[in-house]
This record gives structure tokens, sequence and C-alpha cells, in this order.
């Protein structure tokens, strides 16, 4: 690359973006622990997310422990079981994905690939953070306090929720309410930062239609997590309110342990309603972010420019509209008017259309590119695979009369950890092994990247492909103990300890990525600034890992769209979004 | 659900309108080049504090929709006894009326570099705002001590929930509007003040706003409306 100095050839004045005032650290502790710095909070809400979800795990494995060998751990009871079952969906689906990727990949990223020094509202975005903290903290405590945590599942319907009878009645089920509560004014402070710094802090050049779908994926979910996010609190509030203070919001009149409970009136299906009105976006947003991810990592692995990149913006923004009226495909088995369900199933049904398009779109930028098979390119692979495979089973759910038998079985679970379990912890695993040189200045190892992918891909597969057959069975999910049921053949037994099996394997797999992690950090090959040739904004970055501002003395000026790759002519295969036009056209002249 | 599904069309219709001017079916493949080639599509020039607070405007706004949604849908249940609204809460609007206004004196005094009364604005603003709160609480009490209690009646529980969720909101407003006083109290410049005034001025407004609104609901005022539109959207 030649060096031209390109204001001299475009005219364009050095950065008109106004400069924010930066806050300057002063201390070690402002440094790196009340950091105002999205890229520092960035890390800890990766390293938090990552370490609940951990115990997450450790939940499942214990579940798995039950179910694939019943009767022989002793220390697992049955409402232990139902505990755990809670525990592990609510840290996943909120407490790890929503967290990581929205404030993991959104704090650091969106500053960086919009060409910003930081987010809008750092200090805002400090106590983001520190409030999630807490909640995870609260979350956490539930493990300590008398009775334990709520094991009334993640999805916490009123009545049973509240009611004795139900493991953490005490206090498992106000330590939960109050966690989701925090979580979702933490989430509200770090929402705004990431939707205000995409609508205010891009860089000149850098219009709509040029950022990385990265960014795209992020604030489209931010957006939709801002508006479904009070649907859950206020869920939560009433919920608390009517186990706190006896009031009747969701809470019918029923008789509990022989007595004439206090409650009387309140509606359970209101509750499903707003749980829902939440539930259905929040797949969404954590589908979002891992789209937007997959094409970049596609693109970028690929050296190919991303298909049909306005396509993929309308779906993401059509996607986002739709999952709003979609909700109530939760709840066919609920007692709903039946038209609703119709119409329900209808909109479910459309929503898979932008989706197609985004599968389509992935695999036409892959035809005919040059794949390159690295470990963050396997991941992205292994996404759409499994995204596909989620989806078609999502087809048959949406569809009232095939949902309504095989609601309350396995088939669902399987359904749910292809499409939102797996699919995104692959492009959360691609992208880590994909920005990690960025972040620390040091490559991942590859042979231990590349034993991670399979294990984990394959293991998963083994996993829960089973599933839908023990489903179709009608192995019924949510149950301590299957028992001696006619309709379960031993084989069905038999396939549970296998996948036990399997799911604790590839569960301590998991220990080689952490250990490559930590390793890597002092070992690692030293990576540069751009170790894939990318074109993005955040690999042009002066100093690696970057530096507090992102950029040196000027903010870049963007030139052209963020998927410039294998452009007939260019002396290279990829063309920075930051180098100008002209420079492009001198470096070609020299060359021919 | 049907007031939130309202609210959100309506928030996308805004959504719409804005991408629409964004050039979403520009060919960006096809654009290489400089900045001010492609008309629109940079950033709004408007504040970015000021884009902060209408996000969370539409935030809060959704978070009351969907309790007049939840609301809506409860009081439909035969167990739904509506209780007397105390008189106490008339001048308590009129107060919070009083506070909106003089914040938006406060800020066109603002315009027009007149720091005393900027002053006094704020100040009448906060100290009417707490007097707000305390008229509210005096309501809960006296609600209490004719006997209805937040759990005696789902209508009783709504009172007390939504008055307290506004309240909490009006709360977080004072320590916004505390921090400006103070920061005007300190001799800031009045231009660099007017944005922070602003947008203490708007948050009021919504806060009154959403009082009115929620005062028609509590009253009963808008139970004919909310009727035709259960009977026209079921």
């Amino acid at each position: 690359m030649v060096d031209i100095p390109y204001e001299g050839i475009t005219g364009i004045p050095p950065a008109e973006v106004p400069e924010v005032e930066l806050y300057h650290p002063r201390s070690w502790w402002t440094r790196y622990v009340f950091s105002q710095d999205a890229k520092v909070i960035a890390i800890q809400y990766s390293l938090t997310a990552s370490a609940i979800g951990l115990v997450a795990l450790v939940l499942s494995w214990l579940m798995r422990l039950q179910l694939g060998f019943p009767g022989t751990f002793s220390f697992i009871d049955a409402n232990q079981y139902l505990q755990f079952i809670t525990m592990h969906g609510m840290i996943m689906v909120i407490y790890l994905l929503t967290a990581l990727f929205l404030g993991g990949f959104g704090n650091y990223l969106i500053p960086l690939m919009v060409g910003a020094r930081d987010m809008v509202f750092p200090y805002v975005n400090m106590l983001s953070y520190w409030v999630y903290l807490l909640a995870v903290l609260v979350l956490a405590s539930t493990f300590f306090v008398p009775g334990g945590p709520t094991g009334a599942g993640w999805t916490l319907y009123p009545p049973q929720a509240i009611l004795s009878g139900t493991p953490g009645q005490d206090w498992g089920i106000i330590l939960m309410m109050s966690s989701l509560i925090l979580f979702i004014i933490g989430f509200t402070m770090g929402g705004l930062n990431y939707v205000v710094t995409v609508l205010q802090a891009r860089t000149r050049g850098m219009t709509l239609m040029r950022l990385p779908l990265t960014v795209w994926g992020i604030f489209t979910a931010t957006v939709m997590a801002l508006l479904a996010f009070p649907a859950l609190f206020v869920a939560s509030v009433m919920l608390l309110l009517d186990r706190l203070l006896g009031t009747s919001f969701f809470m019918p009149s029923l008789v509990e342990m022989g007595q004439l409970s206090k409650y009387g009136g309140g509606s359970p299906l209101l509750f499903q309603h707003l749980f829902w009105f939440f539930g259905h976006p929040e797949v969404y947003i954590v589908a979002l972010p891992a789209f937007g991810i997959v094409s970049d990592l596609i693109s970028t692995h690929a050296r190919k420019n991303i298909f049909g990149y306005r396509m993929m913006v309308w779906a993401i923004v059509g996607i986002g509209a739709l999952s709003f009226v979609v909700w109530a495909h939760h709840m066919y088995v609920s007692g709903m008017f039946p038209q609703f369900g119709y119409f329900f199933a209808t909109t479910t049904l459309i929503i898979a259309i932008p989706t197609a398009i985004k599968v389509y779109n992935w695999v036409l930028t892959l035809w005919r590119g040059d794949i390159h098979l690295r470990v963050p390119m396997l991941f992205a692979l292994g996404f759409i695979i499994t995204f596909v495979n989620g989806g078609l089973t999502g087809l048959f759910l949406g569809n009232v009369v095939v949902d309504v038998p095989l609601s309350d079985t396995m088939f669902v679970v399987a359904h749910f950890h292809m499409v939102m379990g797996v699919a995104p912890i692959m492009v959360v695993l691609g992208a880590i092994y994909h920005w990690y040189p960025k972040v620390t200045g040091r490559m991942l190892n590859d042979v231990l990247g590349k034993f991670h992918f399979w294990v984990t891909f394959l293991g998963a597969y083994l996993i829960f492909f089973p599933m839908h057959y023990l489903g179709l069975l009608g192995v019924p999910r949510r149950y301590f103990e299957l028992g001696d049921a006619a309709f379960i053949p031993p084989s069905a037994h038999s396939l549970n300890a296998f996948i036990s099996v399997v799911a604790l394997t590839v569960g301590f797999s998991q220990m080689v990525f952490l250990f490559n992690l930590a390793w890597s950090l002092f070992k690692g090959e030293a990576s540069g600034g751009n170790p894939w040739r990318a074109t993005t904004l955040e690999w042009q970055t002066p100093e690696t890992p970057p530096g507090h501002g992102n950029w040196g003395k000027e903010l870049p000026i963007v030139y052209r769209w963020a998927y410039d790759y294998s452009v007939p002519g260019a002396a290279e295969d990829f063309i920075p979004q930051n180098q100008p036009p002209r420079a492009t056209q001198l470096v070609q002249g020299a060359a021919s | 659900m049907s007031a939130i599904i309202l609210f959100l069309a309506v928030l996308a219709m805004i959504a719409g309108w804005w991408l629409s001017q964004q050039r979403l079916t520009a060919k960006p493949w096809l654009e290489e080049g400089a900045v001010g080639d492609f008309p629109g599509g940079d950033s709004m020039t408007w504040p970015a504090a000021k884009v902060g607070l209408g996000v969370f405007l539409a935030v809060a706004s959704t978070l009351f929709v969907l309790f007049i949604s939840a609301y809506s849908m409860r009081m439909s249940v035969v167990d739904w006894r509506p209780l007397p609204i105390p008189r106490l809460l008339w001048v308590n609007t009129g107060v919070l009326v009083l506070s909106s206004v003089a914040l938006q004196w406060a800020y066109v005094a603002a315009g027009r570099h007149d720091t005393e009364s900027v002053m006094i604005g704020l100040l009448v603003g906060g100290a009417s705002a707490v007097i707000f709160l305390a008229g509210q609480l005096l309501a809960w009490q006296r609600l209490g001590a004719a006997g209805y209690f937040v759990a005696s009646n789902p209508a009783n529980s709504f009172f007390y929930l939504l008055t307290a969720v506004h309240g909490l909101h009006l709360t977080g407003g004072l320590v916004a509007l505390g921090r400006t006083s103070a920061k005007m109290w300190r001799g800031a410049e009045i231009a660099e003040m007017r944005l922070s005034v602003e947008l203490c001025a708007i948050y009021w407004h919504f806060l009154l706003l959403v009082w009115l609104v929620l005062l028609g609901l509590l009253t009963g005022w808008t139970d004919d409306f909310v009727d035709i539109c259960r009977q026209l959207l079921s």
C-alpha cells in the first residue's frame, strides 16, 4: 500500500465530526475497574456473563446426570432438578446471551466500527455494567438463601411461581424478580448508549448503508430490547407485588395447602401475555446480533462481499418489526380464543421469509468465494447449518395443530436449543476467535481452536438431534423422572444416557477453550493490527489493542462500504473502509 | 395488549419515516467516494443528549403503555371495584402543571440569557415537583386511612402501582434537575446550561402528559373510550 496523504488529493478537510470530550482516567481504579471506556466495560460484561454462564453450564450437567441415570445420584432431588432447569434457562437466555451480545460485543464493536472515540454517554455506560453485575450477584445469591433459587421454570408462570410447593417460594422468587428488575434497569442504561452512539457518533462518511452488518444487527436488537424488556419489567413488578403485598394482579382465587388463599380474580394469562411480549422479541434480540456478526465473519473469511447487503439490512429491520406480533405462538396451549392462534401462526410463518432471505444470502456469499476454513469461519458455517435445522423445526411448532401434541415434549427442548442455544453460541465462539486478536493483540491457538470447534459442533448435534426423536415419542420435558410409562421404550432411556455422556464431554471440552483464552493471552502468536485482512474500521486502529479514544489524533474518514473484498483490479484482496478512492486508483496504476 | 400494539405501531411509523430519510435503497457497493458525494445518511444535527432523552422517553412510554394494557385487561374481571379518587389529586395535578410551566419558563429565559429568571424557574419547578410528590404520598395516606389498602382490590393495587411508578420517574427527573440547578448555582455559563434546562423541561412535560393520561384512567373518564376500543378490536 502506498502511503498517500489523502487530504491533499480529495480536498476533504480533516474530520469535522465534533470531537467528544473524553474522560481521562487518573488512577488504576478508574482505568481498569470503574472505567468509562467502552472497551473495558465490554470486557467486564463479557467476563461476568461468561462466569455466570459457566454456572448455568454446570447446572445443565446436573440435569443431564439425573435424566441419563435416574435414581443414581442421591444429591439431586426433584425440587433441585426444577431449580436447575429454572436457573439454567434464565441465566443462559438473559444473563449470558443478552448481556454478552449487547453488553459485550455491542460495547466493544459499536464505537470501533462506526469510527467513534467512545460511547456517547460513558458514565451511564459504566453504571450499566455495575447495575448488571449487581443483578448477577443477586441472582447468584439465590443459591445460598434458605429454600434455594426458584424452581418455577424460566417462564415463571403464576400462580405456581409464588405458591408454596414450588421450590424457592420464600426467597428465591423474590430475589429472581429483583434481579430481573435490576437487569432491565442496567440494560436500559447501556441500550440508550448503543442506540444513540450508532445514531449520532458515526464518523464522517459512515452512512447507515455503509455500516457493517454487525452494527446493524446489534443496533436493531438493542432497539427491540429497549421496547421489549419493559414488558418483563411490568410483569416482574406486578408478580413481586403479588408475592410480597398480596395483591391479585395475576393470582386467581385458589386453594393452597387445603386453605383458601388470600388471592382472587387475578389473570395468569395476563402474565403470559406480558412475559411473551418480551419473550419472543428476546429470541431475536439474541439472534439479530448473531446474524450480523456471522455475516461479517463469512464475508471476511470467504474474501467476498456479502451477497445482497441491502436485502440483509431490510431483513434485519423486518424481522425486528415482525417479532413483536408473534408472541402468542408460545401460548397455543394456554387457552386462547382459537382464531388468535391462526393469526399468530400466520405471522410466525411470515417471519420465516426475511430469515430465509438471510440464509440464502449467506450461502450465496460462500458460493465461489475464496473460503478460508479458519476457526471463526468454521463456527460461522456451524451456525448456518444449526440455525437452518432449528428454523425448520420452528415451522413445525409454529403451526397450532402440530404444536399442541408436541408442546410439552423434548421436541421443544431440541428446537429451542438448536435455534437459540447452539446457534448463537456458535456465533459467540466464532466472534471471540475472530476479535480476540484485536482485543489482546495475540492470536488464539489454531489447533486447540479446531479441536474445540469439532467437539462442540459434532457434540451439539449428538446431544440435540436425538432429542427430536425423544420428543416425537412423547417423552415429556421438565420431568424429574420418566418412571415406567408404557409409551416410552427402553431405547429412549438408553438414548437419554447417551445424550448425557455426550453433554458432559462437550461441556468439559469447553475447558480447552478457556485454557486457550488464558494461554494465548501470554503465549499466543502476535497478531498485528489486521490479521484477517479485514475492511471494517476496528481493524484499522493505529494501535492494537486500541488505545483510549480508539483513534489517533483524527477520526477516520469512511469512503466505502464494509465489504470491498476481492475487488477486481485492486492491489490487495481487501480495501479498508477508510482508504480513499484516489489512492486505490494510484496503486492500481502503479501495479499495471 | 391492544394498547401496546397501537403504541408500537405509532413508534414503528416514526422509525419508518426516519429510515425512509436514510437512503436505505442506496447501493453502497457502487458508491465509493468521499463524504458529501451522496446526500443524506449523516448523523442528526441534534445534540446526542437530546436524542438520548428522546429514546429514553420512548422506552418510558412503552413501560407506561404496558401498565395501561395490563390495567385494561385486569379491569374487565368482575372483582374490579373502582376506588373513589381523593380530591387532593386535583390539587396535585395543578401543582404538576405549575412545575411544568415553571421549567418551560426557565427554558425560555435561558434563550434570553436571563440567568436570574432561569434560576427562579428551576427552583419553582423543582419545589412544586417535590410538593406534588408529597401530595401524592398524602393521597396514599388518606386512601389508606379510609380503608382502601393496596391488596384489598385490584383497582386499588393499580392505583398505588401507577402513582408509584410515575412518582419514581419524577424523582429520577429531580436528580437531573438538581444537578442542573447546582451547576447554575456554581455559575456555569448559561449558553452551556441551555440544553440541560431544555431537557429537564421536555422530561417534565412528558411526565405531565403521562400523569394526565393516568388520571383519566384512574378516575374512569377514559372508561368509555377504553370500552369502545375493546369492542373495536375484539
